[in-house]
């Protein structure tokens, strides 16, 4: 429970929530009590979400960055923008090609490990969660914090490896006194690479992520509590949201893979520190050994990315379309069975390592089971829209490109988990495509249009829904050129982590940057259209969207206890109960009497 | 033009997949285009879906929603099951394909692959090694592979073939090529068509395809097909390619075919490695102090035993050549690198035994 005193506030009904509203002389969250001190120490898991989410965008915008800038060193096959300019030395070209393989792996490693993976968790799922519960806060409230924390200092390791990369680069002269630094063994620290490159900033930058695996599992085990004991009286299982199931079974995987990725960077920091032949044939070990460790955390880590992505486009599909979801128990099912099967793929990363043929055989078929649900899941979001009473919200834009990518990427990945096909497009920019679109294009817009349904409830505060749509349509046609022409680059044998190409790629990565620079031109619209809103939004209704999870029981922001009465079990998806009033209302609780006339109305469709 | 040749790479029969120069291709590109098809009907019926819903149920005045049900349980396993046959269908393929690939006939050629940042060596039965592939036409040709320091993956597009390989351990793969290589009009460059005078311009192109740190992206070679005739006679030649040219320029051949230019440059560039430019003759700096005189033997140690007296200003990062040079080799190099120093003795104009042999006729 929360150590927080909730604030005195004059009790107003949960079940009134248009007499109440955000920012002005309410107490919230936010104004409840002031000072850098007053967010450094909170335990309240709402302000600790705000604090993941400027970290976590900040490490974004910096993936983000290295992204811009390997895609314009890719303009043309030869080195061409850093380090170009004496063209054609050795040097200079080696240097160019450095920067290059830092670019990518930095980019890679922020981007999973700082920003993908707790994203969605950490920001959303700690801002909603315990609300929609009922809860006055997550089960472990310090503990919250310490996460928190830990991801922290886990990014600080990240932003020691890049400075010393950047400082070096400026001042060689730095590099006889602290070594080398940047980072250049791709995200993944394959060895024996990354136990035998110079580069002794895999040490800290391993280190850095196993810190990051404590923020992570400690956050999954908060989770798994908290839905565990702080459900209302009334929330079984089959009523819970289904953003819920997914964080759930997100944290499962959590706290069962990330002691592995802890135990695999141990061993690699032992070989890489004190010479113990665990990975590096040299020294007695065994390659492969490590791809195995490292999949058996990075395969599930994966659905890590995923899960919570597709809990965002359930909620938002049903609000959106007021209409309950459609095959509920299928979707919260599915969820666990993604996040049990997602365990047994591991191998299919390994189809070209030399494995055996009958291991090979296994991996791919298991593959194609774990695509089932995800099949099943996409056919029940579109059977929800059917006989909807579909508004096109902002939410609910992001939502449609979310499914639309994701359907791209699932389908995608069937060439990848098919044995024959997958020996040609392995480790090809068919392979990057795909783990975009899945991994990039649906967590990224699922993020954002999760960001954009909670908004006005994490702030109180509306944005402006045209520049909000137009900055996602520009992202959504920049993601399309730079990935999809990526497919047909991957197909025709263009190899991933290649920092120069054969010049008949040429065309294909052209489209690609300028795909990426009009993708990052939307993605700064959208970070303005948050901070416009933040600044002179219009105050938010307690419910703009007539959401029934309980989320929406309370005011806009809701004040630090979440509630001002305790909550009762609503069904989630159970839109009769509201209607709407007005912009500056939005939906409001209907009579008793007018439900039942509501009931009534949508009755005969049965 | 590249915009055309794009649209006509990706419209011709095989979607966008390079030309079938193996067995096995067109049985894994009928796997891809069966699944492409697959994929693209059901995407096609899940968008096509998803609009029309979205336009026959928005709101708008005038609009009441009708209820529908929440489920339906005969709905959701219909649309479990379909998948579920398509996907095992997909396997199936995937699967057998692969069993044609992971089978390599008994009487398979053999090619030994050695590989190490940033190059390849290609080792042929009869002992003649090259820089570049070369195969013979229509018969299985097995590829073993080994490496001398990190995990390099060999990948061949227009066979379909990839492999890794691993330090530590030998994988091994096959294929047998159908198909010669149309001749490369653009994207080589003056350098590439003299190197190649012999071979030509006829090649298909091969990648290390996993990451291997700086030249990762320059580790390419170059795949011939031949006729087995020609393929033999090549091969035979290329045995002995050393006795064929006087030590310098054999040592100039070796230069390229060994990988030494990946960092080792001629003319005084910067590189990973220090230049040869004026280096035979001359006091080289160590790393931690002192220095040696670059002779014959200072440069058979530094190629056998390359961390042995490492030259300032440079890491050891050289793998040894033991077991992967000979002495004639390395004899060719010594001479070659006299010649690019101002200090260099004259090198040797033919090999001992060469020169030796007219000496002889003349008793």
């Amino acid at each position: 429970m929360s150590t927080t005193t909730p604030p005195i506030t004059p009790p107003s009904s949960p079940h009134s929530p248009s007499s109440s509203g955000g920012g002005g002389g309410e107490v919230n969250y936010i104004n409840a009590t002031k000072g850098i001190k007053s967010w450094m120490f909170t335990v309240d898991h709402k302000r600790i979400g705000l604090m993941y989410m400027v970290g976590v965008m900040s490490a974004y915008g910096l993936g983000g960055l290295f992204a811009i800038l390997l895609r314009s060193e890719l303009w043309n096959p030869e080195p061409s923008f850093i380090g170009g300019a004496e063209a054609g030395t050795t040097e200079a070209m080696n240097n160019a090609w450095d920067f290059y393989n830092q670019a990518f792996t930095l980019h890679g490693a922020v981007m999973v490990f700082l920003f993908i993976i707790p994203a969605i968790p950490a920001i959303l799922g700690n801002m909603v969660l315990p609300i929609m519960l009922g809860a006055k806060d997550v089960a472990f409230p310090r503990l919250n914090l310490l996460s928190f924390y830990f991801w922290v200092l886990g990014g600080l390791f990240f932003v020691w490896v890049l400075s010393k990369g950047i400082i070096n680069s400026f001042y060689p002269g730095m590099i006889e006194i602290w070594g080398p630094g940047g980072l250049e063994t791709g995200w993944t620290f394959y060895t024996p690479y990354s136990t035998t490159t110079q580069n002794s900033a895999v040490v800290a930058a391993t280190f850095g992520a196993f810190i990051l695996g404590f923020s992570s599992i400690l956050t999954g085990l908060n989770f798994i509590a908290t839905v565990h004991m702080l459900r209302p009286k009334g929330m079984g299982w089959f009523q819970l949201p289904l953003f819920l199931w997914a964080l759930y079974a997100t944290a499962i995987i959590q706290i069962l893979a990330t002691p592995v990725l802890a135990i695999t960077l141990l061993l690699l920091i032992a070989e890489k520190t004190l010479g113990v032949g665990i990975f590096n044939p040299a020294l007695g070990g065994d390659a492969v050994l490590y791809q195995h460790f490292f999949w058996f955390y990075s395969h599930p880590a994966v659905y890590i990315m995923i899960l919570p992505a597709l809990g965002i486009i359930s909620e938002v599909v049903s609000v959106h379309s007021r209409k309950s979801i459609f095959g509920y128990k299928f979707i919260a099912i599915s969820s666990l069975a993604i996040a049990f099967l997602g365990f047994l793929v591991w191998g299919h990363h390994m189809f070209t390592s030399g494995q055996s043929a009958l291991t090979n055989a296994v991996f791919s078929l298991i593959t194609f089971f774990v695509a089932v649900p995800s099949a099943i899941k996409t056919f029940n979001w579109i059977a929800t829209m059917y006989k909807g009473d579909i508004r096109i919200t902002t939410p609910f834009i992001y939502i449609l490109f979310t499914i639309g990518l994701f359907t791209i990427g699932g389908l995608t990945g069937l060439f990848l988990g098919c044995l024959s096909t997958d020996i040609h497009f392995h480790d090809t920019y068919f392979v990057v495509a795909h783990f975009h679109y899945v991994m990039m294009g649906s967590t990224l817009f699922a993020f954002l249009a999760g960001v954009y349904h909670w908004f006005p409830k994490m702030f109180g505060k509306m944005y402006n829904v045209f520049w909000s749509n137009l900055g996602g349509i520009i992202a959504f046609i920049g993601f399309q050129l730079a990935f999809f022409i990526q497919f047909i680059a991957g197909s025709q044998g263009m190899p991933r982590r290649y920092a120069s190409y054969p010049e008949h790629f040429e065309f294909y990565h052209q489209v690609s940057t300028v795909g990426a620079y009009t993708m990052g031109a939307g993605m700064i619209i959208v970070l303005l259209t948050w901070i416009v809103a933040l600044r002179t939004g219009k105050k938010a209704p307690a419910n703009p969207w007539g959401g029934n999870t309980l989320e929406w029981h309370t005011t806009s922001p809701p004040p630090t206890a979440n509630f001002h009465a305790e909550p009762t079990a609503e069904e989630p998806y159970d839109y009769s109960g509201w209607k709407y009033v007005s912009p500056e209302e939005g939906w409001v609780q209907r009579t008793p009497e007018e439900r039942e006339a509501a009931r009534q109305q949508l009755g005969t469709g049965h | 033009m590249h915009v055309l040749s794009t649209l006509a790479q990706i419209g011709s029969g095989n979607l966008g997949m390079p030309p079938q120069a193996s067995t096995y291709a067109a049985d894994i590109d009928w796997t891809y285009a069966f699944t492409f098809w697959s994929c693209t009907v059901a995407f096609v019926i899940i968008m096509v879906a998803m609009i029309w819903f979205i336009w026959k149920y928005r709101h708008r005045p005038g609009y009441v929603q009708q209820g529908a049900p929440a489920h339906s349980t005969s709905l959701e396993l219909f649309w479990s099951i379909i998948p579920t046959i398509i996907f095992l269908v997909i396997f199936y393929y995937g699967f057998t394909g692969f069993v044609d690939m992971a089978t390599v006939p008994d009487y398979a050629y053999e090619i030994r692959v050695k590989s190490r940042k940033w190059s390849w060596d290609f080792v042929y039965p009869n002992g003649a090694v090259s820089s570049h592939l070369v195969v013979p036409k229509d018969t299985p040709v097995r590829l073993v592979l080994s490496s001398d320091d990190v995990i390099h993956s060999l990948f061949i597009p227009a066979f379909r073939t990839k492999k890794d390989v691993v330090p530590g351990r030998f994988n091994w793969t096959w294929f047998q090529a159908i198909a010669n290589a149309p001749i490369r009009t653009e994207g080589v460059s003056a350098d590439d068509k003299l190197l190649d005078k012999e071979l030509g311009l006829d090649y298909f192109d091969l990648y290390c395809t996993e990451y291997c740190g700086t030249n990762h992206s320059m580790m390419r070679a170059r795949v011939y097909v031949r006729e087995p005739s020609v393929f033999q006679e090549w091969v035979t030649k290329q045995a002995d390619i050393l006795g064929t040219m006087p030590p310098a320029e054999g040592g100039k051949y070796l230069y390229t075919a060994k990988g030494c230019k990946q960092c080792h440059t001629v003319d005084g560039g910067a590189g990973n490695g220090p230049t040869w430019k004026d280096m035979f003759g001359y006091k080289q700096p160590l790393v931690g102090g002192g220095s040696v005189l670059a002779d014959e033997n200072y440069i058979r140690e530094s190629i056998l035993n390359p961390g042995a007296k490492l030259h300032e200003g440079y890491s050891n990062i050289m793998s040894s050549m033991q077991g992967n040079i000979t002495e004639d080799e390395i004899t060719a190099i010594i001479e070659y690198m006299k010649t690019l120093s101002d200090k260099g003795p004259k090198p040797m104009e033919a090999w001992p035994d060469a020169a030796e042999t007219p000496a002889a006729a003349v008793e």
